[in-house]
């Protein structure tokens, strides 16, 4: 039995092994980039190095990564496997579509090559495929030229879900990254928020110095569990929203204040207590309009799943892999702190997204329950599970999710 | 940011040794990376390519601790490729547990070999090597199981104790004639050397120690700990009385 493991920022138990079977291989040592080609930005690596390593190379030459995530702590190889979505999916897709390819190393122990020519089923099964296909090795990707280290941002108020969807599509036809938050917290006039727009900065717009990482503040312990409660949470929503005064600001902002906010705070994920937290993402058919996302936001409401982040994003066509996420429609992204209820919450939040024919991020997923996925996944899912079979016919490489979502043997 | 820095880093291919040459690759040195398995070295090489200037050259020598002879034509080599040494850096060790190495005499053997005897044999050459072209510095990775005998590191801490006192005589010996000899001596560090150790408190990351080396070569310190809280912990150790130590099973 395997599981590879990155550098854990799945928010589930994707990266965790089953329970009867508790270890887990750290691939983080495996961290050396091994060509880059400055004529066509293919670079190639081992499946440990982490996003914060190549924006640490690469920023300063003008590349940057084709794909990132919100926090730069994760691995190629976790990227491939989630088949990692961002700011830019409108426009340019998942991770995945960047990949020329794979080096695997697969459950009869033979090294092969895979690529979207080159046994196209196996690659299409491992972009996305959780790590159950086979051990990551290298990843070959190409990376984007940049005109400047920066980016330029313009961020709006928006008052209530309908218009923030509505101006989040309009935004998608002229900016190539675009995302927002709005409050799931209040009820009724819930759905005010911030959408932030934003695109590489030109030579001229850019400061002359380079962008520097941010100093990291720390959450020192684990939070109490009434640091969240729904009031104080309020009081966060209602203070960000109002602290962006003008209907818009513009500006040239960091790229690492941009593309990763959440890694300012290290550690952030103590301030959820001691039980922590688990996020919910889903993406719902773009035909069902913001009616869906708003009833999706006052279901999340009514449970009372205090969060102080929903954030929506829409998504282009659908991805590469053969269990991909996004597909063209809104993705919907709530934080909720575990408490007793939260399996029971993110139930009725599957019989919703099941009934609107969405689905859900498995990155993100620790409570789904396997009737829940299959419902969701079908026919995509009796694909993944024939080309899987076909290279890990004993399912050598398995997790907790793939115990708790596929039925492998704990 | 030192220009142009000539670097050999003798077990830069992982651990600490791969984060100490990357860092010398970033603020744009040349590195001369020594290590036993070649297409291993060819790996590191690359990616310190990827990392460092596009004027800098990224090199790899064949050299084995196990084999003193390989250590004078691997010296030899990087300085007729890069042209002159500033600084030699050596992580390159191995590790056995009391326990693991009790019942081995052949892995004691080893490491009392490469630890002890060879890491000085490589040190000589080097010395020999910068005290020629007129100084440089020796930065040798020790530990502080040096520091003070305990039951859990008998054979390694007197393999270590032993390579931290011929430093402190190169030091004492050759700082005036332009030897910098720099002894780093890491506590715990998350590496390959340690997995499966169970892990005690105040544990580092190579990136880390690798980071402290540095800033100790280019501030000529003679000796540094690493993570920094080692020297407090370390003064403590050594000061508490046999009879408590005998107590100890650390």
């Amino acid at each position: 039995m395997w599981r590879f493991r990155g550098l854990g920022r799945s928010y589930g138990d994707a990266s965790l092994p089953p329970p009867t079977n508790p270890r887990a291989v750290n691939t983080t040592r495996a961290n050396r980039i091994l060509h880059f080609d400055g004529a066509t930005g293919i670079l190639r690596a081992e499946a440990g190095l982490s996003f914060k390593d190549i924006n640490a190379a690469f920023l300063k030459r003008g590349y940057f990564l084709p794909v990132s995530p919100g926090t730069q702590f994760v691995t190629l190889g976790g990227a491939v496997a989630a088949d990692i979505h961002g700011k830019n999916h409108h426009i340019d897709g998942c991770f995945g579509r960047h990949v020329t390819s794979l080096k695997m190393r697969l459950a009869d122990g033979d090294m092969v090559t895979c690529s979207p020519t080159q046994k196209p089923e196996l690659f299409q099964a491992t972009v996305g495929g959780m790590g159950l296909t086979g051990n990551i090795l290298e990843v070959s990707f190409a990376m984007v030229r940049i005109p400047s280290p920066w980016i330029f941002q313009e961020s709006e108020r928006v008052s209530d879900i309908e218009s923030y969807v509505e101006k989040l599509a309009e935004a998608a036809t002229s900016w190539p990254m675009t995302v927002g938050w709005i409050d799931c917290v209040r009820k009724g006039a819930s759905g005010r928020g911030i959408l932030i727009k934003g695109r590489w900065a030109t030579p001229d717009e850019a400061p002359t110095e380079f962008p520097s990482e941010p100093l990291n503040l720390r959450v020192p312990f684990e939070l109490p569990e009434w640091a969240l409660s729904e009031s104080l949470v309020r009081v966060f929503n209602f203070a960000y929203y109002w602290k962006h005064l003008p209907q818009k600001t513009q500006g040239v902002v960091s790229p690492y204040a941009f593309f990763y906010p959440l890694d300012f705070v290290k550690d952030w994920n103590l301030g959820y207590g001691p039980r922590g937290l688990t996020q919910y993402q889903c993406v719902l058919p773009r035909d069902l309009g913001p009616s869906a996302v708003r009833r999706l936001v006052e279901l999340v409401a009514g449970l009372g799943g205090a969060s102080p982040l929903c954030v929506i994003k829409d998504c282009g066509t659908e991805g590469e892999g053969l269990l991909t996420f996004p597909k063209p429609g809104i993705s919907i992204a709530i934080d909720l702190p575990v408490r007793s209820g939260t399996p029971a919450v993110v139930g009725k939040l599957n019989e919703r997204v099941i009934a609107d024919g969405g689905r859900i991020y498995l990155a993100k997923d620790a409570f789904t329950t396997s009737a829940h996925f299959q419902a969701m996944e079908g026919a995509r899912l009796v694909r993944f599970r024939e080309a899987r079979d076909r290279y890990d016919p004993r399912h050598l490489f398995r997790s907790a999710q793939s115990v708790r979502l596929m039925g492998d043997a704990r | 940011m030192e220009a142009k820095e000539r670097v050999v880093v003798f077990g830069g291919t992982r651990g600490i040794g791969r984060e100490v040459a990357r860092l010398y690759a970033q603020r744009g040195a040349s590195v001369a990376l020594f290590g036993r398995n070649v297409s291993d070295l060819e790996r590191s090489a690359a990616d310190l390519r990827a990392r460092g200037v596009p004027e800098a050259t990224m090199t790899t020598m064949p050299c084995d601790l196990a084999d003193p002879k390989s250590f004078a034509p691997a010296l030899d080599l990087a300085i007729s490729t890069l042209g002159k040494l500033d600084i030699i850096v050596v992580t390159a060790a191995v590790f056995g547990t009391q326990d693991a190495l009790e019942s081995d005499s052949a892995a004691t053997a080893r490491l009392l070999a490469l630890d002890f005897a060879n890491t000085i044999l490589f040190c000589e050459e080097a010395r020999k090597r910068l005290l020629k072209a007129g100084g440089g510095k020796l930065c040798v990775f020790s530990s502080v199981a040096g520091d003070r005998a305990r039951s859990s590191v008998v054979l390694y801490g007197a393999a270590k104790a032993g390579l931290s006192a011929y430093l402190a005589g190169l030091d004492a010996r050759y700082r005036r004639s332009g030897l910098m000899t720099i002894c780093v001596k890491p506590g715990f560090v998350r590496t390959g050397m340690t997995d499966g150790l169970r892990e005690p408190p105040f544990a580092g990351e190579a990136e880390e120690v690798a980071q402290i080396a540095v800033n100790a070569i280019d501030h000529n310190l003679p000796v540094v700990y690493a993570p920094p809280m080692w020297r407090s912990v370390m003064a403590v150790v050594r000061a508490l009385p046999r009879f408590v130590i005998r107590r100890m099973n650390f």
